[in-house]
């Protein structure tokens, strides 16, 4: 029983102690000239979907809700920002060659034709960045239209 | 009981005091918002890290042959529909792509090999740690960048140029054989496809 409470005083003065670990926070106030909204025409209803469901891991500013505010969770999402970010920031879509961009699209239309983004893991605690058949459908229009037009 | 609880408590605070005087949360908080900003203008500014990288790389003595037939053990290995070696050919020809030898081209061929070279590593990459439908979908791009790599460089051995109309829409892919194996469906549709062009 006493070590039983010594241990869960312990855990709880780890995780405790995990929040004051400092995490690097994705955040921006500006949106750069180069942002794919500003360069393209994008129709409000896909920008909306797209900054939902994309932006808070393939741009330079993340909408954190409290929870991931909360280590672990910070590291956990840490890395997926880092590597989204890595693959594709749309802040920075004009930087790109136009060859960079037509395969850069090609590469969002077969994520989002396999549903393998957004993130399982990402849709399970934000249901609203999830795709329903027919926006996935005008999204992969849409971006297939642009891919052609380059 | 009592005294034991009493000092885990003590302990407990003193941890947590001791992790907030030290970190100073705010501060690194500014710290790390800094940093983040270097790194964007970084990237903003053509990315001079990168291109200092993709300079060094690009000036390899590598030949584009060497490309070549690391692109055909690629294909190779699609057509047999073997995952495991894919991955291990997409990483070798990741490297060779980086180590073009660029320094006979005009700045303009340069610069589009740069600019193809790039889109292709990162291609290879995507095939080097990916199942084989992905590495398929990855392989489509490549295939387009290294046609348009042969149009710059010019090859060696006579080239074809094949063309499997249903995968994808249509997709292209280079052989050393003019007899079709398809690498986008293997077994499954191993003569899908038809010779569409000639090179060299």
């Amino acid at each position: 029983m006493k070590i039983l409470k010594i241990i869960a005083l312990v855990l709880l003065v780890a995780i405790v102690g995990i929040q004051f670990v400092p995490t690097t926070r994705n955040q921006s106030d500006t949106v750069p000239e180069t942002d794919f909204m500003l360069v393209n025409n994008v129709p409000k209803t896909i920008q909306k979907k797209l900054e939902v469901s994309c932006y808070d891991c393939h741009s330079n500013n993340t909408q954190y809700p409290w929870y991931n505010k909360v280590q672990p969770v910070t590291w956990f999402l840490e890395g997926h920002i880092k590597e989204g970010k890595a693959e594709l920031n749309f802040n920075e879509w004009d930087s790109l060659s136009a060859r960079r961009k037509k395969s850069k699209l090609q590469s969002i239309i077969k994520q989002v034709e396999s549903g393998e983004m957004p993130l399982s893991s990402y849709t399970l605690i934000h249901s609203d960045a999830k795709f329903s058949k027919e926006e996935a459908n005008e999204i992969i229009n849409f971006i297939t239209q642009l891919k052609d037009s380059l | 009981m009592k005294k034991s609880k009493l000092s885990v408590g003590i302990i407990a605070i003193a941890l947590v005091i001791f992790t907030v005087t030290s970190c100073k949360d705010n501060k690194q908080d500014e710290k790390s918002a800094k940093e983040d900003h270097s790194e964007m203008n970084h990237d903003n500014s053509d990315g001079h890290h990168d291109g200092e990288k993709k300079e060094m790389a690009m000036n390899g003595n590598g030949a584009s042959q060497d490309i070549l037939n690391d692109y055909f053990n690629l294909k190779d290995a699609l057509v047999a529909d073997d995952n495991a070696k894919a991955k291990d050919l997409g990483a070798t020809l990741a490297k060779s792509l980086g180590n073009l030898d660029v320094s006979n081209y005009t700045d303009a061929q340069k610069a589009d090999l740069k600019d193809i070279i790039e889109d292709a590593v990162e291609q290879s990459e995507h095939i080097s740690k990916n199942d084989i439908d992905h590495q398929r979908e990855h392989f489509k791009t490549l295939s387009n960048d290294v046609i348009d790599m042969v149009a710059i460089t010019g090859t060696t051995t006579k080239l074809y140029e094949q063309f499997c109309p249903m995968y994808d829409g249509g997709s292209a892919w280079l052989s050393i054989n003019e007899e079709v194996k398809n690498p986008y469906y293997g077994s499954k549709m191993l003569k899908c496809g038809k010779v569409q062009k000639e090179i060299n």
